[in-house]
């Protein structure tokens, strides 16, 4: 890939389920990062994490309403932001908590 | 630096490596790798990594056919948390740079993953410490395989920690290498704490919760003396401890030169200190301590160690092994002294369960009515008689009653063996334990029954008390220097003297060496204890006189609190006896 392919994007979205991110959509997240090339990262204040990590994401423990910014970069950053942010944004509302392991 | 405080079970200072027994008793090795084996025990990692996820794979594909798909994304979780990138990037940091072997780097790396979370508000997320462990276990296992080590297969000397260890695990443990050990849970006077009191290596049980602080290798000191366990001890406190296993070695060294020296007060009376055992091997150490004979023996261990009821044959290979390194020295042996709850075989004649074991059907009293099994050890005990001056003693004796329908029983396999024309001694002694408030009430009625007597002070503690030492909330109650408890001794010792009766005392108590003074100015002449103890209690006797001892005794029968005739005695032995720590 050259220089010229690598995107670079980021976004900010609040937690918005009311259980925050815990394992469920934490696994959501993993599973929807690790399908795309591009450096997933997450950003919570002075933390930041691999995206693609579930141990890592579970660690910010980013409870509902906390700011988390989502960085991209590579060459489908675009894509991956857009698909995670989405997720994380609005996908969880639906999360039900009889659900969690 | 950690302290956890438990309770002290057997004295002495350990300070070394430690080997981490988990819940089902699954060991984690620390070994370092070597540069070269780097690249084989990353191959190793991954297969190991491989295995696990098959498993998980396999469990999610059943969990989500049988129970549906909310459950089988349990395993979806864990399946990620395994492949976790950021975590196969530390394990592999760890192996390669820092040259830990894969199990070390697992159980590292993923208990300090469980502490975060643990840690963490949430309790949906605290909740995931499970997940962790689960995972760190299914490594462990893998990587382990055919290769995980048992604890009796050591090369090194080691420290255990273990959630818990039983009895027969505890006795099994490899003397040469097992230096001390810790439990999370155990109290004091437990099966376990006495074996480690027998095996003479330094103990702390009841600690609670912590061996997700530690990893296989880590230095660890036990204080068997103070009930201490530190982890990660910094230079400091290693320096201490290791001064004080120095002294501890170098009193030890003075104290063998006691031997082959009889205890013998100053002013010129013959004492017996005697050992207790629970196992038959002890009582060489015994010998080799210079014991005056075997004052108890405990044959429990009989019962507890298989899982089949001892036949003859199996008692009498015990005693008989006991009488042979003993020769010509006294042997007393009791008979099965156990709750029904701890006798599976029996267990089912009980009534089911047993609101309060300590008040309900143990010692003699399953005796009497398991008539089989009591009869199978008298047989036995009779049989060893002929190898010298066995004795044998009835234990949780608490009517004259009693007394007397042991003795018919064994009057009764004396006929059968004369009938069988098997050998015996008829004229060994006979004797009772002294452990329930009601036969030292009674002392005068018993000593016109018996040969002998030996004051059992933990049972007789705990019920003059009514204090269960294993209960948390009340232990603190539990003491052997309660004025209460020094009376009953008293009344004990005053009886057998009327009645013309011998009369040792074998509790846990008889082995502190703070309590020989009281003892020997109440009027005891026989000590039984545990055979680590045997050559402090002789450095004692032949310290002090009997006419300080009398005076020590009339001081702390004057007092009013368990607490101040535990000072008194603590100062009066170390003024006396100034090279002993107690």
């Amino acid at each position: 890939m050259s220089a010229m392919d690598v995107q670079r994007a980021s976004r900010t979205v609040v937690v918005s389920n009311p259980q925050g991110l815990h394992a469920r959509p934490a696994h959501e997240f993993v599973k929807l990062a690790s399908q795309f090339q591009a450096k997933i990262e997450l950003v919570k204040g002075h933390e930041r994490v691999d995206g693609k990590s579930i141990l890592a994401l579970l660690t910010l423990a980013a409870g509902p309403g906390t700011e988390l910014r989502i960085e991209a970069e590579g060459g489908d950053a675009e894509t991956a932001l857009e698909a995670l942010a989405e997720l994380l944004a609005h996908n969880f509302a639906e999360d039900n908590p009889n659900n969690e392991a | 630096m950690q302290r956890l405080q438990g309770i002290a079970v057997s004295p002495g200072v350990a300070i070394g490596e430690a080997l981490v027994l988990d819940r089902e008793g699954f060991r984690i090795p620390r070994r370092f790798v070597a540069r070269d084996a780097v690249e084989s025990e990353l191959a190793r990692l991954a297969e190991a990594r491989r295995a696990a996820a098959a498993e998980i794979e396999r469990n999610r594909d059943a969990v989500t056919r049988e129970l549906g798909p909310q459950y089988g994304a349990i395993f979806a979780a864990h399946l990620q948390m395994l492949n976790d990138p950021q975590l196969q990037q530390e394990l592999e940091q760890l192996i390669t740079q820092r040259h830990y072997s894969p199990e070390y780097a697992v159980s590292r790396t993923l208990r300090r993953y469980a502490k975060v979370f643990e840690s963490l508000e949430s309790s949906l997320l605290a909740a995931r410490a499970g997940d962790i462990a689960d995972i760190e276990k299914r490594l462990l296992r893998h990587l382990l395989g055919e290769r995980r080590e048992e604890i009796a297969h050591l090369t090194s000397p080691v420290l255990v920690l273990a959630y818990s260890l039983t009895p027969s695990e505890a006795a099994n443990l490899d003397r040469r290498y097992v230096r001390g050990f810790v439990t999370e849970t155990g109290a004091a006077g437990s099966h376990t704490a006495i074996v480690a009191e027998a095996l003479a290596i330094p103990a702390v049980v009841g600690t609670g919760p912590f061996l997700s602080e530690v990893s296989g290798g880590d230095l660890v000191i036990i204080d068997g003396n103070q009930g201490l366990v530190i982890l990660q001890p910094d230079e400091q406190t290693i320096a201490r401890y290791q001064r004080e296993a120095e002294q501890q070695r170098s009193l030890e060294t003075r104290l063998a030169a006691l031997t082959e020296l009889p205890a013998v007060t100053t002013d010129g009376t013959r004492i017996h200190v005697l050992g207790n055992i629970e196992f038959p091997h002890e009582a060489r150490l015994c010998r080799e301590l210079g014991c005056d004979g075997i004052g108890l023996y405990r044959t429990e261990f009989l019962y507890l160690s298989s899982d089949t009821v001892p036949d003859e044959e199996d008692h009498y290979q015990a005693y008989a092994y006991v009488m042979r390194q003993m020769e010509s020295k006294p042997v007393v042996i009791r008979t099965l002294d156990l709750g029904a709850d701890k006798l599976a075989v029996v267990a089912h004649r009980a009534s089911d369960e047993e609101p309060n074991p300590f008040l309900g059907l143990r010692s003699i009293r399953l005796s009497l009515r398991n008539l089989p099994l009591f009869r199978t050890q008298l047989r036995a005990l009779l049989r060893a008689s002929v190898l010298g001056e066995l004795r044998i003693m009835f234990p949780l004796i608490s009517t004259v009653m009693e007394l007397r329908q042991a003795r018919m029983v064994l009057a009764d396999v004396m006929e059968d063996l004369e009938e069988a024309q098997i050998p015996f001694r008829r004229q060994l002694q006979v004797g009772m334990m002294v452990e329930v408030p009601a036969a030292v009430i009674m002392i005068d009625q018993f000593v016109e029954e018996v040969d002998f007597l030996s004051i059992g002070t933990n049972d007789l503690i705990q019920y003059a008390l009514a204090v269960d030492r294993s209960n948390k909330e009340v232990a603190g109650l539990y003491s052997a220097a309660d004025p209460a408890v020094l009376r009953l001794i008293q009344l004990a010792v005053r009886g057998a003297r009327q009645g013309n009766r011998p009369i040792s005392l074998c509790g846990q108590m008889s082995g502190y060496p703070m309590y020989t003074m009281l003892l020997l100015g109440l009027g005891i002449r026989q000590l039984s204890v545990p055979p680590a103890a045997i050559p402090e209690i002789k450095q004692v006797c032949r310290s002090v006189s009997l006419a300080q001892c009398e005076e020590v005794a009339a001081r702390a029968m004057a007092l009013e609190h368990a607490r101040d005739v535990a000072a008194y005695l603590r100062e009066a032995t170390r003024k006396a006896v100034p090279e002993l720590v107690v």
